[in-house]
């Protein structure tokens, strides 16, 4: 009874400091920023590093709580900036500019994702082995092309769609071309904010470490730990990792609406919505630590400061940074170190963990 | 044992690493604490923004270099009204998120004037945030319609649309065609940019679209189907408005499969003769308008040209020619307003924009160009025929 109470009591704990180390981390920044201290560039990237830290959380539950590989997270994300970014900017049409249209944005953003992922994982979490990847990937680069091929204009008749171009939408007098195929949005607004960011990151975090740490948190980890004995024990396995997957596929709609309102324009381009997107969201989760969600806002926080802070290198930049990502990865993974690692903390924990090593 | 030792060297060396970023990084943030104020030095810091790496880096590069050769020239020349220019240039990788991070840390730096970006969606971005400072800039190629559309930013280069009708009404004024085909990326802004005002321009003239087929940046490697179809439709004239690497793939194409129609291209097209593996014998008769030809016989462009070949080893393409134009057109921009380096970006800012609808400029991708207040150029681009594996004038 004391080992399950012991054990909930890290659980919390560990819930516990993911968060205040938001918290205190957005507490730090915004006196910082407050003060005059930070550059433009610490400023600009505060937004960014919320966005990040929240794509990285999310794909942590799908591949590193529900054990299933995605590839095309940025997808998703994709999914969720778009159908906020043409609400948003038909509201601006509209005359409307308001916190609640942001707070019905991000609702619209989640839904839209999570429904994508929904569909999605309907056929292919059925399956068994790699089939997640495999379409999550094509699915990915679908999105991207179908939206590059999108014209969406508004008049006072009511919205018009082509996909041919935007002369075919033949929009009457006063009426705007929300999406313009490949160059997107334009003249968005921008609702995303440091707070706001902080605020959505800290409500993802919550949820997630509840969600992780219940009923339905502890199936899904029993089911990817192994299929066959979670399935004799009457769960049901692929509605179980559905549910995973679709509120990962929504907090990364969350995190492509802030995206989409932190900027002016947004474009399905291959660099922010492409399969590199992805696998960059995957990096973070790798080197954070599978499951593990304070690792993984670190390692988005740093993964996404570092490329800036190397522009001191000017053409070496990418360069520098792919040698120092893979040398991180070699020390953050590698089992040896991870041995030393532990040895060194248990010494700095000496008083706590002494019983242990008086039993061995 | 031999593990951590591993281990030491690897952290020593990401810290030493750090440190060299550090040490920079403290330069900026000292001249950080003057950015909005008069800068105090007799300088103008001149920024500039551009893919240098990813798939756009080409037109990154570009532009850097025709910046940077023309900076050198004017600071060797005894700089602006004496002051000398300090340039720096950040990578945005194509990304308008990224475009941002650049900005901010020019800004840091303590940018006074933007030449830049180079790619239309970062463009439309940065500009949102220069017109929020009240920056100057002025963007070497950024075509998209939007990129100009705040007080603060001028461009160099022709907008999309001008592009499509300017072609349009050559294709007509000439009656090169009667049947016309059009062939484009719809995954490019620029491409469908200039398309998209060809076809509108094209229903006031004599000629007839034909047939319009389109191809993505995934699919841009076979054009046999998009052909194909060109040639069942009879259009004796293919309008191929994109970049000249896609359109050596066209043109190897069309040949192997026997189909011979007048090409008719825009500025983009400009550099198809220097493609590596391109038999230059298949670009013999296309037609393009460009406002930049680098066998051109000039004084201007034949010193530009050798520098540039002197210092990278290859022949600049209209980016970098627009970028060196941007650069001289900052310069009179700055003589016409007496303005002097002491002035907050603001200041500047401030005087450049009515600067900029005084001066004349003669320049490389161009003659007599001046500006009016909606930040586009005013000038005439040029048609060319490729002749001998060499353009001429038509």
């Amino acid at each position: 009874m004391e080992q399950i109470r012991n054990i909930k009591n890290k659980q919390f704990i560990y819930s516990l400091s993911t968060a205040l180390m938001v918290i205190v981390g957005y507490a730090i920044m915004q006196s910082v920023i407050n003060a005059n201290l930070a550059s433009p560039l610490i400023k600009g990237l505060m937004v960014p590093l919320c966005i990040y830290s929240i794509l990285a959380i999310s794909l942590n539950l799908v591949v590193g709580i529900s054990g299933e590989l995605s590839l095309g997270h940025a997808g998703f994300m994709c999914i969720g900036a778009f159908a906020s970014c043409i609400f948003t900017r038909y509201m601006k049409w509209l005359g409307n500019e308001s916190l609640l249209i942001f707070i019905i944005a991000i609702l619209i953003g989640a839904v839209a994702a999570g429904l994508a992922g929904f569909l999605i994982g309907i056929p292919v979490l059925r399956l068994r082995g790699d089939y997640l990847a495999i379409v999550t990937l094509a699915f990915g680069e679908i999105i991207k092309n179908v939206i590059n091929a999108i014209y969406l204009g508004v008049d006072s008749t009511g919205f018009k769609f082509s996909m041919k171009d935007s002369l075919d939408l033949n929009l009457g007098e006063g009426g705007i071309v929300i999406i313009k195929g490949a160059q997107g949005i334009t003249n968005a607004p921008r609702y995303s904010t440091f707070l706001i960011g902080a605020i959505i990151l800290l409500i993802c975090v919550v949820i997630l470490n509840n969600f992780i740490n219940s009923y339905y948190g502890r199936n899904i980890m029993a089911i990817r730990d192994n299929r066959i004995a979670a399935e004799s024990i009457g769960l049901n396995a692929s509605r179980y990792k559905l549910l995973a997957f679709t509120i990962g596929s929504a907090m990364a709609g969350v995190a492509g609406v802030l995206y989409a309102h932190n900027l002016n324009t947004l474009a399905a381009l291959p660099k922010n919505f492409g399969y590199n997107m992805s696998i960059t969201i995957l990096v973070f989760v790798v080197l954070g630590g599978m499951g593990n969600i304070r690792g993984s806002i670190i390692s988005a926080v740093i993964l996404t400061v570092l490329p800036e802070f190397l522009r001191e290198f000017s053409n070496y930049r990418m360069l520098v940074y792919s040698i120092l990502l893979v040398t991180l990865m070699i020390f953050s993974n590698a089992p040896a170190l991870k041995d030393f690692r532990e040895n060194l903390l248990s010494k700095i924990n000496f008083g706590k963990n002494k019983k242990l090593i008086n039993k061995e | 044992m031999k593990k951590i030792l591993s281990f030491f060297v690897g952290i020593s060396l990401i810290v030493s690493l750090a440190a060299c970023g550090g040490a920079g990084n403290t330069q900026t943030a000292s001249s950080n604490s003057s950015s909005g104020a008069a800068s105090g030095t007799s300088t103008y810091k001149i920024g500039g923004i551009g893919p240098i790496t990813g798939g756009a880096a080409i037109y990154g590069q570009a532009v850097q270099r025709g910046i940077q050769i023309a900076v050198d020239e004017i600071n060797a020349n005894g700089g602006i009204n004496g002051s000398k220019i300090e340039f720096r240039f950040e990578d945005d990788e194509h990304d308008a998120e990224k475009a941002v991070n650049a900005y901010n840390v020019l800004k840091g730096w303590g940018m006074q004037i933007l030449i830049g970006t180079v790619t239309s969606s970062p463009c439309i971005q940065v500009a949102a945030e220069t017109s929020a400072d009240n920056l100057f800039q002025i963007t070497p190629s950024g075509s998209a319609v939007e990129c100009v559309e705040n007080d603060t930013v001028f461009r160099v280069c022709f907008s999309d649309p001008d592009q499509g009708a300017a072609s349009a009404k050559y294709i007509n004024d000439k009656k090169l065609a009667t049947k016309v085909g059009v062939i484009y990326d719809s995954s490019d802004v620029y491409s469908t940019g200039v398309r998209e005002k060809f076809a509108e321009e094209a229903k006031k003239c004599d000629f007839e679209i034909v047939e319009t087929t389109e191809f993505t940046a995934d699919t841009k490697t076979d054009f046999t189907t998009q052909l194909q179809k060109l040639k069942s439709a009879g259009a004796e004239l293919v309008f191929m408005p994109f970049y000249y690497s896609e359109a050596a793939i066209v043109l190897t194409q069309a040949n192997t499969m026997d189909y011979k129609p007048i090409f008719f291209g825009v500025d983009g097209l400009d550099g198809i003769l220097t493609v590596e593996n391109f038999d230059i014998k298949l670009a013999e008769d296309v037609m393009l308008l460009t406002p930049f030809i680098a066998d051109s016989d000039d004084q201007l462009t034949k010193n530009f040209v050798n520098t540039y070949k002197r210092l990278y080893k290859e022949v600049p393409n209209q980016f970098a020619a627009d970028a060196y134009d941007a650069a001289y057109i900052v310069k009179a921009a700055l003589e016409d307003a007496g303005a002097n380096p002491n002035m907050s970006y603001s200041e500047l800012c401030d005087v450049l924009k009515e600067s900029m609808l005084n001066i004349k400029v003669n320049g490389l991708t161009g003659e007599n160009m001046t500006w009016n207040e909606s930040g586009e150029p005013n000038k005439d681009p040029k048609a060319v025929i490729i002749k001998n594996g060499a353009y001429v004038g038509a």
